[in-house]
């Protein structure tokens, strides 16, 4: 492979792009020209944003070497908030007041969430405590407050600009895909370009040196945990304008998923490696699996099994390679390496 | 700082077993019922299956990993079983071994990957749950098993009793499989080899490798018995509920983790005692039992078991800081 493409596109991501064309091919003599007609590309452009938001969000915590696993009930505590400001609201609002009510609800969302945030980032910043643990906490705490404030019912019938969010459409592109193609950009920029962005990722790597660097890392992972709270909220509206509804339960099943389309896309799960790129392939590749189940009458768990299944197969793959490499290395004449590649990849993906 | 499996016992437990203590003790005060036998005997049963997993769960935190699969596991094992006892009239034995046979296959085969993949064994059984899961659901369609063999639906009692007043008091299969999965648990960390090996390993797997432990076989003895454990468990399940859902078990892994982790097992490995585990599922049990007998509406039990998890982590996590500020060179 030239070194050049290795460099830009980077190894993960070449490895999901030729994944990607693999799936094609073999979706093609299966389902037909179904899968890339109009209608099951646009079905697509409305499915993956939700569960794209959700990875997006489980990212950020993965990189910075923890976890998240309040993003789903943080979303729809969000959602449930923008809910309720909007219920709140005067029946006959119109115009500018209608359109001040939206903006505050999706802000009242936008705030809860990083209220959750902040109690996760200061569990596992300042009190140090192990971030599976401390979100599984607050998952069940924030989970719990929905179910006890909703008593487990549907908050439903929105103002049209909020469903608009769910199922409209600028230019031809969906408004979810479009939302999603923003928050990833953002984060992009945020995560390659920014110091913060290096700091979070360096602290997947050594949070310890990070700290010795005269870095204040608590402060560094409560913005990380606030970052995570606010994507998934974001998430929320999506799911709460597609369904015209929130609920304290909307996208359990999500939760686990989530990790796995983010290890797919090369996030390294202990942290400090990963890019957004990678992710949005990952999604790319599970979600043209599920509507190819779909098109192919398959049940929707089968679907959940054949992802599993990648990602064991392609960390098979991975594991299979690094066996072999020392004796390609042999056999090959001796190329000039660098050093310390090898122990990087037994740890992960790199790129 | 790591801690060995004797010098962890004093605190994280003692400290457990003093807000176990007074949550009894007001407990007792506000509603005298909740010390009868009947009371107590309800939340042996009602937590006997999380119990068991504890049991097994707690072997798998101890050598370092963790396991998410489980109750696809016992979804795939209970249906097997029960659906092989309706099918051919199988008895109790038929019914353990393939419940047992099927736990252990799959458990041997977590630890195969993830002695192979390196990579975290949280990714590598969150993929195989997902596989096990979806294909369960595929075959299954998703549909519950409604009746079952009627000498599984009555159960195995033990020690049949009944007061003055004719209320019956039994020790069922729930309960004496419970006490039985943390007596084996017991035994397998603190009086065998194997034992030993787990906490090595779960302490510093590099050293451990060196000393010249076979990881892999241990990793395949630990993945295998939490699926054992799994599997039998999913019978006790069966027989509480009375029927079989493909769907009931799975999205309930994570309550077992806090469980087992609030009783002290460390995340990282090396750490965490039976009585802790024990300790950590009482909490839960007896603080949703509490709420219910309070008359506190069940929408809020979630709440107030998320505010406890949240609340002990938090203190344990402070107590861990003062002893690395006490020793900042061992952190």
């Amino acid at each position: 492979m030239p070194a050049l493409l290795l460099r830009t596109v980077g190894r993960t991501n070449l490895r999901l792009l030729a994944l990607l064309a693999l799936l094609c091919l073999a979706a093609a003599p299966l389902i037909g020209d179904r899968l890339f007609a109009p209608a099951g590309l646009r079905s697509m452009a409305y499915q993956l944003p939700e569960l794209g938001l959700l990875s997006l969000a489980m990212m950020v915590a993965l990189l910075s070497g923890g976890l998240d696993l309040s993003i789903i009930a943080t979303a729809n505590l969000a959602a449930l908030a923008a809910a309720a400001v909007l219920k709140a609201a005067p029946e006959g609002a119109s115009g500018a007041l209608l359109v001040a009510i939206e903006a505050g609800a999706l802000l009242a969302g936008l705030a809860t969430a990083a209220a959750v945030g902040l109690l996760n980032g200061t569990l596992v910043g300042y009190l140090r405590v192990s971030p599976i643990l401390a979100t599984l906490g607050t998952m069940t705490l924030v989970k719990g407050l929905a179910i006890g404030l909703t008593h487990g019912s549907v908050v439903s019938d929105f103002p049209p600009d909020i469903l608009f969010l769910g199922s409209g459409a600028v230019g031809g592109v969906p408004m979810p895909l479009l939302l999603f193609g923003l928050v990833a950009l953002g984060l992009g920029v945020l995560l390659t370009r920014t110091p913060f962005g290096t700091i979070l990722s360096l602290m997947g790597s050594n949070q310890q040196a990070v700290r010795f660097s005269g870095i204040d890392t608590r402060a560094a992972l409560l913005r990380t945990y606030m970052l995570t709270s606010m994507v998934a909220a974001t998430a929320g509206f999506v799911m709460m304008a597609r369904f015209n509804s929130a609920n304290a339960a909307y996208g359990e099943s999500y939760l686990l998923v989530t990790i796995l389309a983010c290890v797919l896309g090369g996030i390294s799960p202990t942290g400090g490696f990963g890019r957004v790129g990678g992710l949005v392939l990952s999604l790319v590749v599970l979600q043209l699996i599920s509507t190819a189940c779909v098109l192919l009458d398959f049940s929707q768990f089968l679907t959940l099994a054949i992802w599993g299944g990648i990602l064991l197969a392609v960390s098979l793959i991975g594991a299979v390679r690094d066996q072999l490499r020392p004796l390609l290395a042999t056999l090959r004449a001796p190329l000039p390496r660098p050093a310390g590649r090898q122990t990087v990849d037994a740890k992960g993906p790199s790129c | 700082m790591r801690k060995g499996p004797r010098r962890g016992r004093a605190p994280q437990e003692l400290w457990l077993g003093l807000v176990i203590l007074a949550m009894v003790v007001v407990l007792t005060a506000l509603r005298p019922n909740f010390l009868s036998i009947q009371n107590i005997l309800e939340m042996l049963n009602a937590t006997a299956f999380n119990g068991i997993l504890v049991s097994g769960l707690l072997i798998v935190l101890i050598a370092g990993g963790i396991d998410i699969s489980f109750a696809a596991v016992a979804s795939v094992a209970q249906y097997a079983a029960l659906t092989v006892a309706n099918a051919t009239g199988a008895g109790w034995g038929e019914i353990v071994a393939i419940a047992g046979g099927i736990g252990l296959s799959l458990g041997l085969l977590n630890g195969a990957l993830v002695s192979t993949l390196g990579i975290a064994s949280i990714i590598v059984t969150i993929a195989t749950q997902s596989v096990i899961y979806g294909i369960l659901l595929t075959v299954t369609r998703g549909q519950d098993i409604f009746t079952l063999p009627p000498w599984f639906a009555d159960g195995v009692d033990l020690f049949v009793t009944s007061d003055a007043k004719g209320n019956v008091y039994a020790v069922s299969l729930q309960i004496w499989a419970l006490v039985l999965a943390f007596l084996v648990a017991w035994f397998l960390l603190n009086r065998t080899h194997f034992g030993r090996q787990v906490f090595a390993l779960g302490g510093n797997p590099e050293a451990a490798r060196r000393v010249g432990f076979g990881t892999t076989r241990l990793n395949l003895l630990v993945y295998g018995y939490m699926g054992l454990v799994a599997g039998l468990a999913s019978l006790v399940q069966a027989q509480y509920t009375q029927s079989v859902s493909p769907t009931a078990l799975v999205g309930r892994e994570l309550e077992v983790v806090a469980a087992a982790v609030l009783g002290g097992a460390s995340l990282e490995g090396g750490s965490g005692s039976v009585l802790g585990a024990i300790l950590g599922l009482a909490l839960v049990v007896i603080m949703k039992n509490g709420l219910a007998l309070l008359g506190v509406s069940s929408y809020w039990t979630d709440f107030f078991t998320g505010l406890v998890i949240v609340a002990a982590v938090a203190v344990m996590a402070g107590r861990a800081r003062r002893r690395w500020h006490e020793s900042p060179g061992l952190a």
